[in-house]
């Protein structure tokens, strides 16, 4: 239980790292890339001092990182790799056959800006790109939630109604350089949760020969196929919510498909994800002390987009704004404002929803650029009016 | 090293009713690879003829355990699957040893798929890479690949008035191969079944990794009827366009000496693809091509310690 809990002071890679040496996975393949960088060298220490059992291939590339994961994926082993930006970027062909072929391999992903210019700094565009891949995508908003969410990842990924990879996001340097303090779980404590993997079909069962990713002609089976994959995503949703349930009594912590602050008599509410959550919610208790009645609300599932659960935790709000840190080029805003207005569509009262982008390419956040997204929204609940198009926080013109 | 009627009496690993073309050569080597076998095969396959064509979802050929997942990464993917193997060995969750092979074609092993083969060789994998190379991309109607002889007609290099055909070499993927170090390395063409089968069956069960390039004739791409695929190997091998060694452990050791080396234009008659180089103004590429041909021989003979 969290009383018995080891509390200890480690950077958000560390922390990714610790959790993968507590799971032991079978397989690690994995290509180190700023700044996810410490994740793979942390790990490859405690295959060198065999603290882990795990076979390592420290592959060529990232193309071959998600290849060699799908092989072992396939071959029934659990499987465990890091990204970042331009490594998730070379991976994307790859992520998409993952997924299809319904492998539970879980990857961090340390969110990096996309280049061209390049820029190592934090941003979303990387994960977002890869948003429509098929993977379950679960966001971090500090080191404490990138260690809970990767143990919980491997349940969630594993579950039979799912079998689907699994992407645990953590912010670039803010979360992955940063000392941060967290609580750790027993070795045995994760064990005994993770368990051991079952998989349903084995590469390596010579009884009953497998042929995994089979050739689908015109006239096969494509379409089918894909709803059912949609549909074992969609059911991921329930799963997160009963692993956290497990999860939190073991550990103590809680989690859900989003986390909301101070939103329940909120007049008007921040959506955002990722550390800026932080950031938001000491703007949040300012305006508080102000005696405005502001709040917050925080997706940590982006894919499944939890839609009739938020569109309910925000519907008495007089007006939103929804913070993204990528830019979904030449669409109507970010990719987070996108799917909230979306969830938000059709309700009675449609309330204002304004988009900002902020913190793109590690753009430093502060507490300025979200209270002027708050001020804003006073506004936006007396006029009933959004702004028009997607606002550039702390843009020097 | 099995004799006919022992091979003739081996489980089949690979079936018939697949779609490939008749007269591909591809199944015939595939089949015989899989002869080397002495344990349960796991299988890859990178996107190709081969794969497209025998795995018609729900049908499939393999026998095996069998595994697609892209073009350019078989050998990823694969060496993916034997390090699970190792891992779950270790762990007492998988019992018996198994037989990792990745198959691609010219397109995905000498262009885009060299970076992954490389390092999959460099890491020491326990696997058998095979390239069944039928010298352009043919699962989409025969664009170039980097194993496409000079001269040759595909898609892409068609044969104008300005430009006749490929105007580049092919490159030498079983030396660049050689040049990791790695433990068994050979070229041989399903024509020569006792050189295959014996190759196959060393590769598949050397530690560590070992690479076949095997030539596989395509008609359709080739252009020339289907019933000749296997004298076309033949020729490729006699006319040396095709010399059949093998590098173990750093050794380079030639297979076959023809007795009278033919002249390269015994092979390259046949096939509709260097038709135009017969043209009087292509005479050059003609001379050209042997000259390289010649060039490769006396380089290779030099490697394998052979007299002229």
């Amino acid at each position: 239980m969290a009383k018995t809990a080891k509390k200890v002071a480690m950077t958000g890679n560390s922390a990714c790292a610790e959790a993968m040496r507590q799971i032991n996975p079978d397989v690690v393949a994995a290509y180190p890339i700023t700044p996810q960088t410490a994740i793979v060298e942390d790990f490859s220490t405690f295959v060198a001092s065999g603290k882990v059992t795990t076979e390592f291939v420290c592959v060529d590339s990232e193309h071959s990182a998600m290849s060699a994961c799908i092989g072992a994926s396939a071959a029934g082993a659990r499987v465990i790799t890091a990204t970042a930006s331009q490594g998730l970027a070379l991976m994307w062909e790859m992520l998409h056959i993952a997924a299809a072929l319904r492998l539970p391999i879980v990857m961090h992903n340390v969110n990096r800006a996309l280049s061209a210019p390049i820029n190592i700094h934090c941003d979303h565009s990387d994960s977002m790109g890869a948003r429509d891949t098929g993977w379950i995508q679960i966001f971090s908003e500090n080191a404490q939630e990138a260690y809970d969410n990767t143990v919980q990842a491997v349940r969630i990924a594993e579950d039979p109604s799912v079998y689907l990879p699994t992407m645990v996001l953590l912010d670039g340097f803010i979360i992955s350089h940063a000392i941060d303090r967290l609580e750790i779980l027993e070795d045995k404590q994760v064990k005994d949760f993770v368990g051991e993997i079952k998989p349903p079909y084995s590469l390596l069962d010579p009884d009953n020969p497998i042929a995994v990713g089979p050739f689908d002609g015109l006239h096969g089976y494509f379409l089918e196929f894909k709803k059912v994959q949609n549909d074992a995503l969609e059911s991921a949703k329930k799963v997160v919510l009963d692993v956290a349930k497990e999860y939190e009594k073991i550990s103590g912590r809680s989690y859900g498909l989003f986390e909301t602050y101070k939103l329940d008599d909120a007049e008007v509410g921040i959506v955002v994800l990722g550390s800026t959550a932080g950031t938001a919610k000491t703007v949040v208790d300012d305006l508080r002390n102000a005696g405005k009645k502001v709040g917050l609300l925080k997706i940590r599932l982006f894919r499944p987009f939890p839609a009739k659960e938020l569109a309910q935790a925000l519907s008495h709000l007089k007006a939103i704004a929804v913070l993204d840190r990528s830019c979904s080029f030449g669409a109507q805003g970010g990719p987070v404002f996108l799917e909230t207005r979306a969830a938000l569509y059709g309700q009675d009262g449609q309330m204002p929803v304004s988009n900002y982008i902020y913190g793109l390419g590690g753009r430093d956040v502060s507490k300025e650029q979200i209270l002027k997204a708050y001020e804003d929204l006073f506004k936006a609940a007396k006029t009933g009016k959004a702004n028009d198009a997607p606002t550039f926080l702390g843009i020097r013109e | 090293m099995a004799s006919i009627k022992e091979l003739a009496r081996k489980e089949e690993l690979f079936t018939g009713g697949h779609r490939l073309c008749a007269g591909c050569a591809a199944p015939i080597a595939v089949r015989q690879v899989l002869m080397g076998a002495k344990t349960p095969v796991v299988a890859g396959c990178a996107t190709c003829c081969l794969e497209v064509s025998t795995t018609p979802y729900p049908y499939t050929s393999w026998m095996t355990s069998y595994i697609h997942s892209a073009f350019e990464n078989v050998a990823a993917t694969v060496t993916g699957a034997e390090a699970a193997y190792k891992a779950l060995k270790r762990a007492g969750k998988v019992k018996g040893d198994f037989t990792f092979i990745a198959f691609g074609g010219d397109g995905g092993t000498y262009d885009i798929g060299i970076q992954a083969l490389s390092g999959a060789l460099e890491r020491g994998h326990s696997f058998t890479y095979v390239c069944y190379n039928n010298e352009a991309y043919m699962n989409t109607g025969t664009q170039r690949s980097g194993a496409t002889p000079l001269g040759a007609w595909t898609s892409t290099t068609p044969a104008g008035s300005v430009v006749p055909g490929k105007p580049n070499n092919r490159k030498d993927l079983t030396a660049i191969v050689a040049a990791h170090n790695v433990p068994y390395v050979a070229q041989s063409t399903p024509a020569l079944w006792k050189d295959l089968t014996r190759k196959a069956e060393k590769a598949l069960n050397t530690e560590g990794p070992a690479f076949l390039n095997v030539l596989a004739p395509c008609p359709r791409g080739w252009r020339f009827p289907s019933d000749m695929s296997i004298e076309m190997a033949k020729l490729a091998v006699d006319t040396c366009v095709w010399p059949v060694y093998e590098v173990i452990g750093g050794e380079w050791k030639l297979n076959r000496k023809p007795k009278e080396k033919k002249p390269v234009t015994e092979w390259l008659k046949p096939q509709g693809r260097f038709r135009h180089l017969f043209k009087p103004e292509n005479e050059h590429l003609l001379q050209a091509i042997q000259e390289r041909v010649d060039q490769d021989w006396q380089r290779l003979l030099k490697k394998c310690g052979e007299e002229e």
